[in-house]
């Protein structure tokens, strides 16, 4: 048991701010964006602690977690809509981290809320794609769909986020 | 089309803020949270946990707290703020109400039967380390006792303070030395000048005579008894010699 609690603690460390852009892509705010991180771990956790060794020897990490946030954004979504409205860069910026040199921190919330509006399943597979760099072999197992449906998926949810053909848009 | 991907890129390089992945550890019990608490005992320094107390220690500062738990315990610790749910809870297990829960994890089994048996011992009341060792039925070793006592990660609240030498030395006390150990049993209302009389004069038990029953001296049953019906007994071979049986609450020669 030891063992794995170790190993669950590299993993949290390791992909943490992965795991947290996960969720923060998926969900268009920063608050979800920790609650998600956070429930994607806490399951990782508990699924952890019922796999046998060898399992857990041969786990691929990241598309493992980047899975368990999916499913766990899935599920919220179930119970209650997304707020991608109200915390719109609006936050104090507590921490100018790497990332406030390169996006300011309102276009970041300013994207991570049109992503957020986009229907789920171009959602996921843009955020995987192209938030996540994944190969789309990694994002359709991640997924658990067809490599051919993620790339139609991928370049439809990219067509709505420039804003192209509204007009056609069915979901 | 570049600038979008651009931005999409650049939104993966998002991090976490701070302190996320310790509180994903404490929520899954394998870090814990620490705060100083104002206690009668002056300021103590309490770590927690989501299956209960896991350290105290009455330091200097925080950085030795941190270092105290790095050492004892190991697990990873952060500064959190001091919630009123545990402030309660510690008030009651210093004024003898037992409310809190611990995290004995990462002691060994007997180590955890030690701390759980001196657990049980009342406020007001002291046990020596033979009593712990026979209780937990391993009365050899009283040595053993001594020092899982002494290593004892959440002194004041799992009280090894009540736990004495038969022979009316204090004994060692891990949270500030026999000093610090006196003055709390002191404030507990044990008299424990009196209670190193009897000691030294070789006195173990206090037998009653009406009812043919002998106890420890600190015993909550024996502090009913008159002074003239009281007699003092040296060991367990005369006093049962004498007549008398061990009380069954606390259990003398169990």
């Amino acid at each position: 048991m030891e063992g794995v609690e170790r190993m669950f603690e590299r993993m949290v460390r390791e992909h943490q701010h992965r795991v947290y852009a996960v969720g923060f892509a998926l969900t268009g705010n920063r608050h979800d964006a920790e609650e998600v991180a956070q429930d994607t771990f806490l399951r990782a956790y508990r699924a952890l602690s019922t796999y046998p060794a060898e399992r857990i020897r041969d786990l691929k990490q990241s598309p493992w977690l980047h899975r368990i946030a999916v499913n766990v954004v899935r599920n919220r979504a179930r119970g209650a809509k997304p707020r991608t409205a109200e915390l719109n860069g609006s936050e104090p910026d507590d921490a100018p981290g790497p990332e406030s040199r390169t996006l300011l921190r309102a276009e970041m919330d300013d994207l991570a809320c049109r992503l957020a509006a986009l229907p789920p399943r171009y959602r996921e597979a843009v955020v995987l794609r192209h938030v996540h760099e994944m190969s789309y072999g990694e994002v359709a197992e991640a997924l658990e769909q067809p490599v051919g449906t993620v790339k139609s998926n991928v370049h439809r949810g990219l067509q709505l986020l420039r804003g192209e053909d509204h007009d056609r848009v069915v979901d | 089309m570049t600038a979008l991907l651009t931005d999409l890129k650049r939104l993966g390089s998002m991090k976490a803020p701070d302190g996320f992945a310790e509180r994903v550890l404490v929520e899954v019990g394998m870090a814990d949270s620490y705060a100083v608490f104002e206690t009668v005992l002056g300021e103590v320094y309490v770590a927690w946990n989501r299956f209960g107390v896991s350290a105290a220690a009455r330091c200097a500062s925080a950085s030795e707290f941190e270092t105290m738990f790095k050492r004892e315990v190991g697990r990873p610790l952060t500064p959190a703020p001091a919630a009123a749910e545990l402030a309660a809870k510690i008030e009651d297990e210093l004024s003898g109400k037992r409310t809190m829960r611990f995290d004995l994890r990462g002691l060994t089994e007997f180590e955890q039967a030690v701390l759980r048996k001196t657990y049980e011992i009342p406020r007001g009341e002291v046990r020596p380390y033979g009593w712990v060792a026979k209780e937990i039925r391993r009365p050899a070793a009283v040595r053993a006792v001594g020092t899982a006592l002494a290593n004892n990660p959440i002194p004041y609240f799992i009280p090894c303070h009540r736990v004495v030498r038969t022979d009316g030395h204090i004994g060692n006390y891990g949270g500030g030395g026999p000093e610090a150990k006196k003055a709390i049993l002191t404030m507990e209302g044990v008299r424990v000048n009196r209670l190193q009389e009897l000691a030294r004069g070789g006195v173990r038990y206090q037998g009653v005579k009406t009812t043919k029953i002998y106890c420890y001296p600190t015993c909550h049953a024996a502090q009913r008894a008159l002074e003239k019906n009281v007699v003092w007994l040296h060991d367990e071979k005369s006093a049962r010699a004498a007549g008398f049986r061990p009380c069954k609450v606390c259990r003398p020669a169990a």
